[in-house]
């Protein structure tokens, strides 16, 4: 027997737009995200951490949307994967992972997207091994890793000044 | 998920009177990341989850002052990691929280999630066994100290009481030149929980503590005041029974799916050579 869900107000701004909303407090951000809000991108997959396919950015910074709660959101800004896209057209980052081949069946790439959009905010330039490290908590059962880290380092690279020495550590991924 | 209820102190003694009022039905949330995944699978089921982040003592901040450094409960590892103070003084710790599961993992895991969770794999166990740190705890009694040895009591279990919480954890600053690391061994790199996790100091002294973990029921710090282990001039078998005497009290679980007692053991006298040649190089460089 399940007792009656203990409701809470919350208010989320999510991809520049204000929700106030109720949350049960045992719904996860997944949960509320992909129920009550219908933002489908960021997947339900391993539940407990592992895969990534969740991941989204809370207040700056990417978390697995199956580990927090919705109601530990409180007040924070997010971005999702819906969110990156401005004007019906794609970011960069996003039309790399097309022009690279970074997306094959396509479940992962959400939450593969995201945390590659996080990098490189944190990191305009990063390096192969930044790169790998920066996408390690996003699993990919295709195994797309080269071409998604292809994709990155050349967003990276179309994006202005590379840091010295970071082109030829990025030259690996032209093919 | 099963339902419970939500409680989010802005205080701490508002904090610790919900904790006190609701005994074993309330369970504090810091980061979440091991927590939600047994609120799910049913092996934890509170009437309450009681969130401590927003609670000013235990907010994110690392400070330093009277010789000391001290990293608040819910200090993420993110930060703990990219820390200047942190990566100076306390390499092994710096280096224990940037290996910790993921980028997603470590933007939520706290330091004190960590060390409450209890988990003989637990990556900041070891340089918290090494540097000495004091668990600073609150309770319906007050605040004490617990030292980090007394903490973790077996997988699963600390030395802490009921009601109280951990606010914060004081690293004493090593003095003189000192050398220090962490190292440990994983299946594979990414987000995989250590088979052995190793930690080493050496201090200017020539004293050398060495902890470990992952390879029995708690980690575990074993203290060198002879010398001999930092000595380049005693002889190799000398060290090498120093090192055997600290590696014989480990027990890994054979029912770990990780690896197999034999691989651990073996595997932890390997690291603790490489961890103890690391320390003194650094020492040296220092």
């Amino acid at each position: 027997m399940t007792q009656p869900a203990h409701l809470l107000p919350v208010t989320l701004t999510v991809n520049r737009r204000v929700r106030e909303f109720e949350v049960a407090a045992h719904h996860t951000l997944l949960d509320v995200l992909r129920d009550d809000l219908a933002l489908t991108g960021a997947k339900e997959c391993c539940l407990v951490g592992e895969c990534g396919a969740c991941t989204v950015i809370v207040g700056g910074r990417t978390v697995d949307a199956c580990l927090m709660l919705a109601i530990e959101a409180d007040g924070s800004q997010l971005t999702t994967i819906e969110g990156l896209a401005e004007g019906g057209r794609l970011s960069a980052i996003q039309g790399a992972f097309l022009d690279h081949g970074g997306v094959q069946c396509g479940f992962c790439i959400p939450g593969q997207v995201i945390s590659a959009h996080a990098l490189l905010e944190a990191n305009p330039h990063p390096t192969r091994a930044e790169v790998d490290e920066g996408i390690a908590g996003n699993l990919c059962r295709c195994g797309c890793y080269e071409q998604i880290a292809e994709a990155i380092l050349a967003t990276a690279r179309a994006s202005g000044t590379a840091k010295p020495g970071a082109a030829e550590i990025a030259a690996p991924g032209e093919r | 998920m099963r339902s419970f209820t939500y409680e989010r102190p802005a205080t701490l003694a508002e904090a610790l009177s919900i904790l006190g009022s609701n005994g074993h039905d309330a369970r504090p949330l810091a980061g979440g990341t091991d927590l939600i995944i047994r609120l799910r699978d049913g092996t934890v089921r509170p009437a309450m989850v009681v969130d401590v982040k927003r609670i000013p003592e235990l907010s994110p901040e690392i400070s330093e002052a009277a010789g000391r450094l001290t990293i608040s409960a819910t200090t993420v590892m993110t930060d703990i990691a990219a820390d200047e103070r942190v990566r100076r003084h306390f390499r092994a710790l710096a280096e224990a929280a940037i290996v910790v599961g993921s980028v997603q993992i470590r933007n939520r895991a706290t330091l004190g999630g960590n060390i409450c969770n209890a988990s003989p794999a637990a990556d900041t166990a070891p340089p918290l066994l090494v540097y000495g740190a004091d668990v600073v705890v609150a309770g319906p009694d007050g605040t004490r100290r617990i030292q980090i040895t007394e903490f973790f009591v077996r997988s699963g279990v600390t030395a802490l009481r009921d009601g109280e919480l951990v606010v914060s954890i004081d690293l004493p600053s090593p003095a003189g030149r000192t050398g220090s690391v962490q190292l440990r061994r994983t299946r594979r790199r990414g987000h995989d929980l250590a088979a052995v996790t190793m930690s080493c100091l050496v201090d200017e002294a020539g004293v050398t503590r060495v902890a470990y973990g992952s390879v029995g029921p708690r980690p575990v710090l074993f203290v060198d005041e002879t010398g001999t282990l930092a000595d380049p001039r005693a002889g190799a078998d000398a060290k090498a029974a120093i090192l055997e005497g600290m590696f014989a009290p480990a027990s890994p679980s054979p029912q770990s799916m990780r690896s197999s007692p034999e691989y651990r053991l073996a595997m932890l006298r390997v690291l603790g050579r490489r961890a103890l040649a690391i320390a003194l190089e650094r020492r040296a460089q220092a």
